[in-house]
């Protein structure tokens, strides 16, 4: 749905962004993660044909970004990051007008629109004039106002900047929704905890370059090793050495805990349970160490720094 | 055709709705409209009532079309304000990238634009006439005749587009409705010349001029619109800036155009100066037309107005004898070839700065007067039946040179014209504005001021000589 193949921006001298190549497949949600400005809106907007290439090419919605722009533009619902209204308009003549310039009548955008507004909480503000929309509501309306001609891809630049906790939920939840309905998503954050949450793959560009890519659990086992589990036991272990199963290593013990690096958890789980209870070890609790992507992008960045340094 | 201009309709409508909600656009236009014209109304009234008491009531009559033209001004003047938002002020309030990111094509938007900066203010000045006219007739004053009627409303609405042309795409590409402000005297400035030149010109009472002016400003607005879809793409709104002076960056556009990678004067002339030459061959046949016209115009001008060749009293003239002609010809050779290079070289530079602000429009009037002049000379001559060897000796050794480079300079003139209102999608108009005017100096300073030279070398060292032998023989 989306391929991008050596997509690079200059502004004047300045390299905005720099040889960025990835795909991302029907249905699935590459969160594009990076600090700000690092090049994720620059990127959008030549995905979403706003920006010529200096160099490279991209297919959306299995359009050419250069060649088929205004196909690409019709394909595509995006949602800027700063994404001011016009205030004096209400609500339904806010998405009359754009659904209107995306070729939908008066009734489609009624008949769409409705059970989006409900979704995003926004019903009963239909006359209401924008200028008196809260900002929650602003980014919900710019949001639904994105997904009003139901595209295939969506380009969410920072969908929940600047949101409260509960309206950030509502969208988040319209996300995953949205990508149970078989869109494709690309998600433009610097807030990680929401890619991690939405996200099937990651890429994480700095200074204009992706440095990282993939799935979301590959990426973490690339860079931060095999996962981690901790076991809680039912008695101390008073030094008692441990007898493991091959692909498994301790990597920090407690008097009543253990942690244990797994090569292959499908695998070695078992045998390392196993091992546990004929070494008549007895387990109250067994599970995986959460490792948050922020440790992923933490690390991705500082060991770029060095390799520059 | 519909399908390509709903969105633009969709478009004006939206930006409409807008305007009629803002009471910072309406109330203005309304006083305009429906309050000034009594104003204007009743001064007509106080200037017939106090020319009449000395029989100047011609003044006042004048003053009717003149005030009717200035209550239509008016309320356009608003257009420019709404223009001058139309883009950066969407901007400015982050609006406009949604806007982009529809299937919109780039001039549907530019012109979905330029519809909506204009259709109200241009309402609200039809209605201003109407109410003028009216006005008039309540207070028993004699109406402009129709035609003046409807040059002045032609007039009117061929000045809004262009006002509003060149606002939208000076707010195209400004990043900041103040930005797009400061820029806006690049339009104040020459519409404010534009009104004065055309007050003149009513209380001349010459209709056919006035159609020349709206010929004129026609033009112009065609120009200025086709400058507007042609330089507008989004990506420029987004991005680019006009508002930092950047001098650094100028000054190298230019001289990459001006010099190229030559290396010397030979490479200079064979990469740069000769490809650009071949270029002027279609604004130099134009300019060559113009000319041509000019001439026209000017023995034309003799057969109108018969009774200059009386006042001049040709046969009563007593010509200077040799003597002191050899004298006044022949007294400061070098400082009459220094002043006539300077005067036909301030005349080009002249046609190039009223050029720049006219899409080469106004740039060809110094060619067009100065044959003018010519015409009428010759018209003027062969009238009285006066030998027209000597003016011919005066006039040709030296026009050879000096005429070919007065049409290459203003065909170079035309080109900067030309390249402005053509698509540069790789271009911002700065740049395009930059390298035609690399491509002028490269004109200029090739091919026209060498000229110019021996043109003036003629004239000061060689004309005298040939005059003085055929008046002496």
């Amino acid at each position: 749905m989306i391929h991008a193949e050596g997509l690079t921006k200059v502004f004047d001298d300045f390299v905005a962004v720099n040889q960025v190549s990835f795909s991302v497949a029907e249905g699935r949600v590459l969160a594009l993660l990076g600090k700000n400005g690092a090049g994720k809106t620059t990127t959008i907007r030549m995905l979403s044909s706003l920006l010529k290439p200096t160099q490279g090419s991209a297919r959306v919605a299995g359009y050419d970004i250069v060649r088929e722009a205004q196909k690409v533009r019709a394909s595509v619902g995006v949602l800027t990051e700063h994404h001011g209204l016009y205030s004096r308009m209400s609500l339904w003549e806010y998405l009359e007008f754009f659904g209107s310039l995306y070729g939908m009548t008066e009734t489609e955008v009624r008949r769409r629109a409705r059970p989006l507004l409900e979704e995003f909480e926004l019903n009963g503000t239909e006359k209401k004039r924008l200028g008196e929309f809260s900002k929650g509501m602003r980014q919900k309306l710019a949001l639904v106002r994105a997904i009003l001609h139901n595209p295939p891809v969506l380009m969410l630049d920072e969908p929940t900047s600047a949101m409260d906790p509960e309206s950030a939920r509502v969208v988040r939840n319209a996300i995953a929704h949205m990508r149970g309905q078989g869109r494709t998503i690309l998600l433009c954050t610097h807030n990680l905890v929401e890619g991690e949450e939405l996200a099937d793959d990651v890429a994480i560009i700095h200074r204009g370059r992706i440095i990282l890519q993939g799935a979301l659990e590959e990426v973490k086992e690339q860079q931060l090793g095999a996962p981690e589990f901790l076991a809680r036991l039912a008695h101390p272990l008073n030094g008692v050495a441990l007898q493991l199963p091959e692909g498994v290593t301790v990597t920090a013990r407690g008097e009543d805990w253990v942690r244990f690096q797994v090569a292959h958890p499908r695998v070695n789980n078992p045998e390392l349970l196993r091992a546990l209870f004929h070494q008549q070890v007895e387990v109250l609790s067994f599970q995986e160490v959460p490792r948050s992507l922020e440790e992923v992008f933490l690390k991705a960045i500082r060991m770029e720094k060095e390799d520059v340094d | 055709m519909w399908t390509e201009l709903r969105p633009v309709w969709i478009l004006v409508r939206r930006e409409l709705r807008d305007q009629l909600r803002d009471w910072r656009i309406i109330f203005p236009i309304l006083i305009l409209a429906l309050g000034f014209p009594f104003i204007m109304n009743w001064t007509v009234r106080e200037m017939l009532d106090f020319t009449s008491e000395y029989g100047a009531s011609i003044v006042a009559d004048r003053l009717v079309p003149f005030l009717f033209m200035v209550v239509g001004f008016f309320p356009i003047s608003v257009s420019l304000v709404i223009a001058l938002e139309s883009f950066a002020g969407e901007k400015e309030r982050n609006s406009i990238e949604p806007l982009l990111n529809t299937p919109l094509l780039d001039w549907q938007i530019y012109v979905g634009k330029l519809l909506a900066s204009t259709l109200m203010p241009l309402l609200g000045s039809y209605l201003a006439m109407i109410v003028y006219l009216v006005g008039l007739v309540n207070r028993g004053i004699s109406l402009p005749q129709p035609i003046i009627m409807t040059q002045i409303f032609l007039l009117t609405t061929i000045q809004a587009v262009m006002m509003v042309s060149g606002a939208v795409v000076i707010s195209s590409q400004a990043t900041s409705v103040r930005a797009a402000n400061l820029l806006s005297s690049f339009i104040v400035l020459p519409v404010a010349f534009l009104i004065q030149w055309e007050a003149l010109v009513m209380f001349w009472g010459n209709e056919m001029t006035l159609w020349w002016v709206l010929l004129g400003t026609f033009i112009l607005a065609v120009l200025l619109s086709r400058v507007g879809v042609s330089h507008f793409n989004r990506e420029k709104v987004l991005g680019r800036e006009i508002d930092v002076l950047k001098p650094a960056w100028a000054w190298q556009v230019f001289w990459k155009q001006f010099k190229g990678e030559a290396r010397s004067l030979s490479e200079w002339y064979v990469q740069k100066v000769f490809p650009t030459f071949r270029e002027l061959l279609v604004p130099s046949i134009l300019t060559l037309a113009i000319a041509l016209v000019g001439m026209a115009i000017g023995a034309y001008m003799l057969q109108q107005y018969p009774v200059l060749v009386t006042a001049s009293k040709l046969e009563q003239q007593n010509l200077p004898d040799i003597e002191r002609l050899r004298q006044a010809l022949l007294g400061n050779q070098p400082g009459m070839f220094l002043l006539i290079f300077w005067q036909n070289l301030r005349v080009l530079l002249l046609s190039m700065v009223l050029g720049i602000f006219t899409f080469g429009v106004v740039g060809a009037l110094p060619i067009m007067g100065t044959m003018a002049a010519v015409g009428f000379l010759g018209a003027f001559l062969s009238t009285n039946q006066v030998s027209l060897l000597p003016i011919l000796a005066m006039i040709v050794p030296h026009g050879i040179f000096e005429v070919p480079a007065a049409i290459f300079a203003t065909a170079a003139v035309l080109k900067i014209g030309a390249a402005l209102a053509t698509p540069a999608r790789d271009f911002t108009i700065g740049e395009v504005l930059l390298r035609s005017l690399a491509d002028w100096a490269k004109i200029m300073v090739g091919i026209v001021v060498p000229l110019l030279l021996v043109a003036a070398f003629i004239e000061a060292f060689v004309t005298p000589q040939l005059v003085l032998a055929i008046l002496g023989s």
